[in-house]
C-alpha cells in the first residue's frame, strides 16, 4: 500500500466506562481497499471501539480518524463518509425493495438527481432487477443480505462497516456477498468486518485479534496461523478418546488438548520432536495410537491458543 | 427399550407448512455414545426437525422413535426421557446461576444430594463456578448459553437435543461447550446437536448436511469429505481477484473463491494441476506467495453439492 494515505488512522485510542477499561491504548491503520478483521470474544471492545469510529462514542484518549476526520470532533462530518451493516439487516419487510431503498437514500441524504442511477446499481447489484416491487419481508435471506448492503453504501461512503454480516447465511449466498465486498473492496472501499466466527474472519485481508481491549495478534489469515499460534498442532487418533484425552492434558510436552469428534487435537511446542514421546506415553498406559501427525491450526485454534494463554476465560471480563 | 437398539432413528420423516416442505423424507440413526450433528444454513430444517423429535410438532409423514418412544403415539414418554434445549431456552434473568439450576432441578424433580454434585461437575467443566451468585441477565452471551445447558443437563436423560446452542458464542466459550458434551458420552447418552456452522461438524462423531429440508450427505467427517469431487488448492497472493481473472477458464478447475488472502479453487487432480497451475502464474510475473493443496473444508464440499440450485431461487 505504499503512497497510499491510510483511510482509519487509530492511535493510542482508549474509552473507560467506569474503572471498567473497554478499549485500552489501541493503534492501527486501515487503507483504502483493504478487507480489515476486527475479531475477538464478547467484550474484548470490537463494538465499543466500531462505536467509537463511528462518532457515536466519544473516546476517553486517543485519537481516531475516518477518511481525514477527526471523530471526536467533527462526529456528525463522519457519518457522512462511512457505511454500517449489522447481522440484523436493519430493513423494513413490510416496506417494498425499492421503499427500503429509497427510506436509506433520504438518511444518507443522497441527492435527489443521483437517486435513480444509485437506485439502479444496488438492485443490479443485489440481483434484484426484476423484484423492486416485492415486499423485503418475502425475499430469502440471501437477497435480503445484498439488499441491506446496498442501502447502507447508497450514499458511496470510502468505509464500510460490516458487524457479524454473514452469520447462519446459507454458504452459495455468502461466498456470492463475499464476492460483492472484495469488488467494493478493489474500488478502493475500506471494509471493517466485525466478528467472531472465523470463516467470515478467513475472507479478511488483514486482521487483528482483540482481546480485553488489546491487540494481542494481527496479520493475514496465513501469517496468523504460520506465526500468531503458541507451538505446533498434532492430530491424534486412537482407541478410548476420552481417558487418551486425559492422559494427554498432563502428558510430556503438551500445552493444551481438546477433542474433535473421534480424534483428538494436541498443541505441542515442536511437533516432531514430541510425536515419538507421546506415541510412548500413550502405549505406556495401553492406548494404542493408531494415527499421529502434524496438521495445520485454523483461526480457532490460533484463536483460543492467543487468548488463553493470558489467563483467564475472556468471558470473565464480558460480564462486569 | 431393547439392548443395543438406536436412541434416536427417523424414518422418512417429512413436515410441510403451508407453501413449503420443511423437512423432506429425513432419514437417520443415533447410537448411545454418540455426538450426532445437523448441519445446514438457516431455512435447512434443523429446528423443524429437532421439535419433530422432541414431541413438541407431528410429523406429516414418516415415523421416528427417540429413546425407544413413538414420538406421535408416545410423546410424553419422549419427553420424559429426552433433554430438549430450545434456542430460546428460558433462564430467568432476574434469578443468580444457582437459583436457575434449582428451578430446573425442581422441575425435573431431582434430590438434593444428586443436584449438587451434577450442578457443580457441570459449572466447574463450564468455567462458571465462581459465578453462581450472580444473575442470569449480567451474564454475557456466551455465559448465558452455557448456564442454558448446565440447566437442561441437570437430570441424566438418555437422550439430549440441542438447536444451535453455540450461536453466537466466542470460540473459547465454544471449546467448553463442547467439553461438558464430550464428557456427557461416559454416561452413554445421544447427543443430537444442530449447528449452521459447516466448521462444528468436525467435532461430531457423525453428522447429517441438511439443504432445505432435505439430506445431502450423512457420514462422519472424515468420509463426508470424500464425496467432493476432485481436491482443493490454495493460492496465496496479494492480488487474488486479478489472479482469478487470469485463471478463468484454467484446464481441470471447476471453482474458484477469493478468501482473504487469495484463492481457493477446486481441481480435478492435485497433482496434475498444482504444477500446471505454478507455471502459469509464474511465467505471467503474478505476484504470489505459494499455491499447494489443502483439506477441503464441508463448506467447500456443500457449495459443491448445492451448486447453482443455492437458497434464492
Amino acid at each position: 500500500m505504499n503512497g497510499t494515505a491510510p483511510s482509519v488512522v487509530v492511535s493510542d485510542l482508549v474509552k473507560s466506562f467506569g474503572d471498567f477499561t473497554a478499549v485500552d491504548h489501541i493503534s492501527l491503520e486501515a487503507y483504502p481497499g483493504e478487507v480489515f478483521g476486527f475479531l475477538g470474544p464478547n467484550g474484548a471492545g470490537k463494538s465499543t471501539t466500531i462505536r467509537i469510529l463511528c462518532g457515536l462514542l466519544r473516546p476517553t484518549s486517543g485519537r481516531a480518524t475516518v477518511a481525514g476526520i477527526d471523530v471526536a470532533r467533527q462526529p456528525e462530518a463522519v457519518r457522512q463518509k462511512i457505511g454500517y451493516m449489522s447481522q440484523k439487516f436493519s430493513l423494513y419487510n413490510d416496506l417494498r425493495v425499492i421503499e427500503n431503498i429509497r427510506f436509506f437514500a433520504g438518511m444518507y441524504s443522497v441527492p435527489e438527481p443521483v437517486l435513480p442511477e444509485r437506485a439502479d446499481w444496488v438492485l443490479k447489484m443485489a440481483g434484484l432487477e426484476d423484484r423492486r416491487s416485492a415486499l423485503t419481508g418475502t425475499l430469502a435471506t440471501g437477497w435480503k443480505q445484498r439488499l441491506a448492503l446496498g442501502c447502507a453504501v447508497l450514499h458511496r461512503p470510502p468505509i464500510l462497516f460490516l458487524d457479524e454480516p454473514t452469520s447462519g447465511v446459507d454458504p452459495i449466498s455468502r461466498r456470492n456477498f463475499w464476492e460483492l465486498i472484495h469488488l467494493m473492496a478493489a474500488e478502493g472501499v475500506t471494509v471493517f468486518v466485525t466478528t467472531h466466527y472465523m470463516d467470515e474472519a478467513e475472507y479478511c485481508r488483514r486482521l487483528v485479534l482483540l482481546y480485553r481491549g488489546q491487540i494481542v495478534a494481527s496479520g493475514s489469515p496465513s501469517e496468523l496461523k504460520l506465526e500468531a499460534m503458541k507451538g505446533e498442532l498434532l492430530l491424534v487418533e486412537c482407541e478410548q478418546v476420552g481417558k487418551a484425552l486425559e492422559l494427554l492434558q498432563t502428558g510430556p510436552g503438551v500445552l493444551d488438548a481438546a477433542i474433535f469428534g473421534n480424534s483428538i487435537h494436541v498443541v505441542v511446542t515442536r511437533a516432531a520432536e514430541a510425536m515419538p514421546g507421546l506415541t510412548k506415553y500413550l502405549s505406556e498406559r495401553s492406548i494404542a495410537v493408531s494415527k499421529m501427525e502434524p496438521i495445520s491450526p485454523t483461526l480457532e485454534d490460533v484463536f483460543v491458543s492467543v487468548t488463553s494463554r493470558r489467563g483467564e476465560s475472556p468471558e470473565e471480563i464480558s460480564v462486569q | 427399550m431393547l439392548e443395543n437398539s438406536y436412541a434416536i432413528e427417523a424414518h422418512e420423516l417429512t413436515k410441510e407448512f403451508p407453501g413449503v416442505v420443511a423437512v423432506n423424507q429425513l432419514s437417520f440413526d443415533v447410537k448411545p455414545g454418540e455426538i450426532f450433528g445437523l448441519v445446514g444454513p438457516d431455512g435447512a430444517g434443523k429446528t423443524t426437525t429437532l421439535r419433530m423429535l422432541a414431541g413438541v410438532l407431528t410429523p406429516n409423514s414418516g415415523f421416528a422413535a427417540v429413546a425407544g418412544f413413538d414420538i406421535v403415539r408416545d410423546p410424553e414418554g419422549v419427553k420424559n426421557n429426552i433433554s430438549y434445549m430450545s434456542q430460546r431456552f428460558g433462564l430467568y434473568d432476574d434469578l443468580t446461576v444457582d437459583e436457575n439450576i434449582r428451578f430446573y432441578a425442581d422441575i425435573f424433580g431431582l434430590s438434593r444430594a444428586n443436584r449438587e454434585r451434577r450442578a457443580s461437575t457441570l459449572l466447574e467443566a463450564a468455567g462458571m463456578s465462581p459465578f453462581g451468585k450472580r444473575f442470569a441477565g449480567k451474564l454475557s452471551g456466551g455465559m448465558k448459553q452455557k448456564l442454558g445447558l448446565v440447566c437442561a443437563l441437570i437430570h441424566t436423560p438418555q437422550v439430549i437435543l440441542l438447536d444451535e446452542p453455540t450461536n453466537g458464542v466466542d470460540p473459547v466459550s465454544r471449546r467448553d461447550f463442547w467439553g461438558i458434551l464430550y464428557s456427557l458420552l461416559g454416561e452413554n447418552v445421544a447427543i443430537l446437536i444442530s449447528t449452521s456452522y459447516l466448521d462444528e461438524t468436525e467435532r461430531c462423531h457423525r453428522v447429517a448436511l441438511l439443504h432445505q429440508g432435505s439430506l445431502l450427505f450423512c457420514d462422519t467427517p472424515a468420509e463426508l469429505k470424500k464425496n467432493l469431487h476432485g481436491a482443493v488448492v490454495a493460492v496465496v497472493s496479494r492480488e487474488p481477484r486479478r489472479l482469478r481473472d487470469f485463471l478463468t477458464g484454467s484446464e481441470g478447475v471447476s471453482n474458484m473463491v477469493l478468501v482473504g488472502d487469495g484463492l481457493h479453487l477446486v481441481v480435478d487432480d492435485a497433482a496434475r494441476r498444482v504444477p500446471e497451475l505454478r507455471m502459469r502464474i509464474e511465467s505471467a510475473n503474478f505476484p504470489f506467495d505459494r499455491i499447494e493443496e489443502v483439506t477441503p473444508t464441508i463448506e467447500d464440499l456443500f457449495v459443491q453439492a448445492v451448486g447453482s440450485e443455492s437458497g434464492e431461487g
